[in-house]
């Protein structure tokens, strides 16, 4: 950012900050941390930033506006590197202690302060910002605000819990931190979080007036209104934490994420003194800092940077993307790259195919654009295609047409000379071997697998399929691609069910075998839930589609040693298949489940979730046995991304190692014993 | 049709439209369009006006540009959504809102609002002003109940002749000979493969049932022997021979000539034959010479008026400096999949939407020279003769 009106007259430059007095005798304060692309709040940012508000105590300035030196945003929080090594709570606290000390200088600063932002304004830099006494952010929807800590298992600890509420009212500031959820500068404004929001162009001219104005007492800091403030009085604050702990229990299990609840506690008990709260709150975040949800949250992080990077977007610049096959999946994976900026040409010959994927399109584009303007933008660049024109234009091919080889051969040979010479062929088939499919092309190696799931929107991660025949450069390219539509790419060798289905298949249908031995649905749903999947396994069949389940599971018992429980063929034959009949598992009104009364006097058997996970677990060791994942990390990866498994537990191998390999196999042998040989430690346990 | 092409919708040199009545928001239609088909922000785009026949305007003005070498590849055509014309707020409306809002106090606002009338808020509907000729005071419907009487066309051929328009179009439908027509999506999931105007339970009974809509109690011109007020767009590519070598284009057909008639607008019904005469006098063309005609169906009425006056050897040598009668138009020669009255006549698509219309049936055919020509409210009358393949 430069502004050439603003004259620097003096410049003093650290490491990662750099300050700038102009004309007006107001300090900027940059900062722009070394060697990173991104500004985080490391040990070194903060001890600079003590000795620098230090200085400027001394030699106090008109005002103080902090800003960023990087195009990309603010800053992104405190630097979650710094959490791994933590042993100690000493040392943890002295961690959050050492950001607390640079916050309260900031606050105790005996002139006007002013964040500028722009970009993400995450976390650490949010509670940075909220020391300072005024905001003043870019109107522009990228800039992002949020305290997104509740994600990583720990809550904000840099006087974010004590600053907040009494900013914007309980209500919305113990919203904000208990779901992490990030905002726009134009809600924050609304939320009274930030005093302006405006235009780029105007950002540095908003500062300065209102520091001038500030420094000339005619603005005041932002004051709640009476009833927000009245939402942190004592009475308020015990009805208000029981509502929050009641409908935060709907949405997390306290013995899982215990740091919702804590913060809850926090401010119910110690809002109306700061400097106490300030305290509690540093040695709360301490606490959790070292403990098992934050330590496996902050890997599944990293994990999630790791398959980013799998994904090098300068590779390939797509720009037109053409998916052959209107069904809900390549319609979805349409509709989601005319989201993410791609023209698309979505191909086939139904027309009132096409005619639904415009109108689920429509629906996604309205829900995530919300301007006018935005959504005719994102239709006009989704085109249905009933004649398939698109495809020699398109940069990239998706094919998502049935199941079936024959006429996936056909559609190769059709469309191959047709295509781009340099333009990438992707299949998403779940089920057919890729090196079959790459034989009726001229050239084999241009084939490679992007298979989604379901729902398209919501599911992150993307299998990158290789066979032994895909060009690895392909499938580089592919991972590109997957990067250049906000995906995860998860590079996998081509073996049935590739790594998500394979592992999740033998869950489900122990699953099943479990409901036909007489466990009523809902508690075998309850096991799993408690253990931390976002979805039962009895729901999440009926939810994808017995029938589905049933020929994906038909598939993998012709290669793999899994018998499919003769319960979900009788279900698909008598028509029950799921959600979409009404009918399943479980009866459907208006897509809710009707869960029927327990049985009294039932006791349900004592290893539900032991046999679900172990076959799942078991099975995640053969594929690391095989290869079809390049190692753990990728696999537990996959597993959280493409599943949902428990993020909190950190993967199924993690969880493996945690809950220690000889407890685990010992189980494995007991149930091989109770029931059969469908529980036969995988080889790879040895290696574990 | 965009996609279908070699070339990137960036190579266009420009888009010209012609639009009669565009969004307030859309002033210059032919740049939102240019820039929603992803031809980029360096493809300039404007907008051409001549009321009915601006879509051929915009072909008119392709083909000059192309001649005289500025351009060689246009995208060129019509659109019109006469589903959004605007209601407007009639002049006192105006003035009040005027008033109110610089009234800054209580007081003044009271004043404001104790002049509000039931008045006032009388819409002006858009569509309407627009179809009335503000020189003559006379709606289109009128001009064509003119030439009803002048030439005395009565009811039943006005009937007729519309009842004969659904069924080409049906039959067009049926045979699928209309090819160029896109399937249309909306975003509540429907389809629209043809055009939903035709009627095919039609008869005559149910014709005469109609009344007249312009002059209401004696007239005969009804909502069923007019043209429908729909939406519509036509584009066609319009390339020179430099360019159509360099992408190795596909030709339909070429503009040969064009040409533009003013008349009395009391009789704007006539324009085609003002337009067309002209045109066959500088080719040397007699009536057979044509293959194929398209007339656009503005009314009825106005059509067979025309057809009329070409056999009327007093008007052709006054009005039209003829020696003599033009002749006979073979009907089955003329308007053969059907016209506005079926299909409907989105005002500023149809003069494109003829003349590709035009282009495809000669291709289907095999023949050679054909004749696109449209009434223009305001008294004028477009022409534009055109020939199929590339020589």
């Amino acid at each position: 950012m430069s502004e050439p009106d603003i004259h620097s007259q003096m410049q003093t430059t650290y490491k990662h900050w750099r300050i700038e007095r102009d004309d007006h005798a107001i300090a900027w304060l940059y900062i722009d941390k070394a060697d990173s692309t991104a500004n985080v709040l490391s040990s070194e940012v903060l001890d600079e930033l003590n000795d620098i508000l230090e200085t400027l105590t001394d030699a106090l300035p008109r005002g103080v506006i902090v800003l960023s030196g990087k195009s990309n945003g603010f800053i992104a929080g405190a630097d979650v590197k710094e959490f791994v090594p933590l042993k100690e709570v000493a040392d943890s606290l002295a961690l959050i202690r050492r950001g607390q000390r640079a916050m309260n200088r900031l606050a105790d600063l005996k002139c006007p302060t002013l964040a500028l932002i722009h970009g993400f304004c995450l976390g650490g830099g949010m509670e940075l910002a909220l020391a300072c006494r005024y905001r003043v952010a870019d109107e522009d929807p990228r800039t992002r605000l949020g305290l997104p800590e509740i994600k990583l298992g720990i809550h904000p600890g840099f006087g974010g819990t004590v600053r907040l509420p009494p900013l914007i009212g309980a209500p919305a500031a113990m919203d904000l931190m208990l779901t992490g959820k990030t905002i726009d500068a134009r809600t924050a404004r609304k939320l009274g979080m930030i005093d302006y929001a405006v235009p780029a162009r105007h950002l540095k001219r908003a500062a300065v007036s209102v520091i001038m104005r500030a420094a000339a007492s005619s603005l005041a800091p932002h004051r709640p209104t009476l009833i927000q403030s009245l939402t942190n009085t004592g009475l308020a604050r015990n009805i208000l934490a029981r509502v929050m702990r009641h409908r935060l229990a709907e949405k997390a299990n306290e013995a899982h994420y215990p740091a919702p609840y804590a913060l809850i506690n926090l401010w119910a008990k110690h809002a109306h003194d700061p400097v106490k709260m300030m305290e509690e709150e540093a040695l709360s975040v301490a606490h959790f800092v070292l403990g098992k949800t934050a330590h496996n949250l902050v890997r599944v992080f990293f994990l999630q940077e790791r398959l980013k990077a799998l994904g090098k977007k300068d590779l390939i610049s797509p720009q037109h993307v053409h998916v052959i096959g209107a069904g809900v999946m390549g319609g979805d994976i349409a509709i989601w790259c005319a989201l993410q900026g791609m023209r698309v040409t979505v191909q086939d010959t139904r027309h009132d195919a096409l005619a639904k994927v415009i109108k689920r399109a429509y629906g996604l584009f309205k829900k995530r654009f919300k301007q006018p303007r935005l959504i005719q933008a994102a239709l006009d660049r989704l085109i249905p295609d009933d004649k398939g024109v698109g495809v020699s234009h398109a940069d990239v091919v998706i094919e998502a047409i049935f199941e079936d080889i024959t006429a996936k051969q056909a559609l190769y040979r059709e469309i191959e000379p047709k295509m781009k010479a340099d333009a990438l062929l992707a299949t998403n088939t779940s089920s057919i071997p890729l090196d079959v499919l790459s034989e009726s092309l001229a050239k084999p190696g241009r084939l490679v697998g992007i298979h989604f799931f379901n729902p398209v929107a919501q599911m992150q991660l993307v299998e990158v399929v290789s066979s032994p025949l895909t060009d690895p450069a392909v499938a580089r390219q592919a991972a590109a691609f997957v990067r250049h539509i906000d995906r995860l790419p998860l590079p996998v060798k081509s073996s049935p069910g590739f790594l998500v289905n394979r592992v999740l298949m033998p869950y489900l249908l122990e699953a099943v075998a479990m409901e036909w031995e007489g466990v009523p649905a809902a508690i075998i749903d309850k096991a799993a839930l408690d253990f931390g999947m976002p979805m039962g396994p009895i729901r999440l069949a009926d939810t994808v589609g017995l029938d589905i389940c049933l020929s994906v599971a038909d598939i993998l018992s012709q290669r793999l040693d899994v018998d499919v429980p003769p319960r979900l063929r009788e279900l698909v034959n008598a028509g029950r298949l799921g959600v979409k009949s009404g009918q399943g598992f479980y009866t459907y009104h208006n897509g809710k489940p009707q869960i029927p009364h327990g049985r009294p006097g039932y006791t349900p058997p004592a290893d539900i979730v032991e046999r679900l996970m172990l076959r799942l677990l078991n099975e995640a060791a053969a594929c690391l046995r095989e290869g079809v994942v390049a190692d753990a990390d990728l696999l537990d990866a996959g597993i959280i991304f493409g599943t949902g498994f428990a993020p909190f537990r950190g993967g199924p191998i993690n969880y493996v190692q945690e809950g220690g390999v000889e407890t685990q196999l010992r189980k494995l042998h007991e149930l091989e014993q109770h029931y059969g040989k469908r529980f036969v430690a995988d080889a790879e346990w040895a290696e574990l | 049709m965009l996609a279908r092409q070699p070339f990137q919708p960036s190579d266009f040199d420009e888009v010209i439209l012609g639009c009669v009545m565009p969004g307030p928001d859309e002033a210059n239609i032919a740049r939102v369009v240019a820039l929603r088909l992803g031809c980029g922000k360096h493809v300039p785009a404007w907008t051409v006006q001549r009321n009915c026949a601006s879509g051929m305007q915009a072909l008119d003005c392709a083909a000059r540009n192309i001649a005289t070498g500025r351009a060689h590849l246009i995208l060129a055509g019509g659109v019109e959504a006469m589903s959004h014309a605007p209601v407007l707020l009639n002049n006192d409306m105006v003035g009040w809102l005027g008033e109110w809002s610089a009234a800054r106090n209580f007081g003044a606002r009271f004043g404001a609002l104790s002049k509000l009338r039931p008045g006032h808020l009388k819409p002006i509907i858009g569509l309407l002003r627009g179809l009335t000729d503000p020189v003559v005071g006379l709606s289109m419907g009128q001009t064509a109940e003119n030439l009803a009487h002048r030439f005395n066309i009565s009811r039943e051929q006005m009937d007729a002749f519309a009842l004969e328009s659904h069924r080409r179009l049906a039959k067009a439908q049926d045979d699928k000979l209309l090819g160029e027509i896109e399937t249309l999506y909306d975003t509540r999931g429907n389809v629209y493969e043809q055009d939903d105007g035709v009627r095919r339970d039609g008869d005559m009974a149910r014709m005469a049932r109609l009344k007249p809509v312009f002059d209401r109690e004696f007239g005969n011109v009804t909502a069923g022997n007019s043209a429908q007020v729909t939406d519509g767009a036509a584009l066609l590519i319009l390339a020179s021979a430099e360019a159509v070598e360099k992408y190795k284009l596909p030709v339909l057909g070429r503009i040969i000539d064009c040409h533009w008639a003013g008349l009395e607008p009391a009789q704007m019904g006539l324009g085609p034959v003002h337009a067309m005469a002209p045109i066959m006098q500088r080719h040397g063309l007699k009536i057979p010479d044509i293959d194929y005609w398209e007339i656009n169906e503005a009314f009825s009425a106005q059509v067979l008026a025309c057809l009329e006056v070409w056999k009327d050897a007093d008007y052709c040598r006054t009005e039209l400096g003829l020696t003599q009668a033009l002749g006979e138009i073979d009907l089955s020669r003329l308007n053969i999949d059907g016209g506005g009255v079926s299909l409907g006549h989105p005002v500023g698509a149809s003069g494109a939407r003829i003349v590709l219309h035009l282009l495809n049936v000669l291709k289907r055919t095999n023949t050679r020279r054909g004749m696109a020509s449209l009434c223009i409210g305001g008294g004028q009358g477009g022409a534009m003769l055109i020939e199929s393949g590339r020589e």
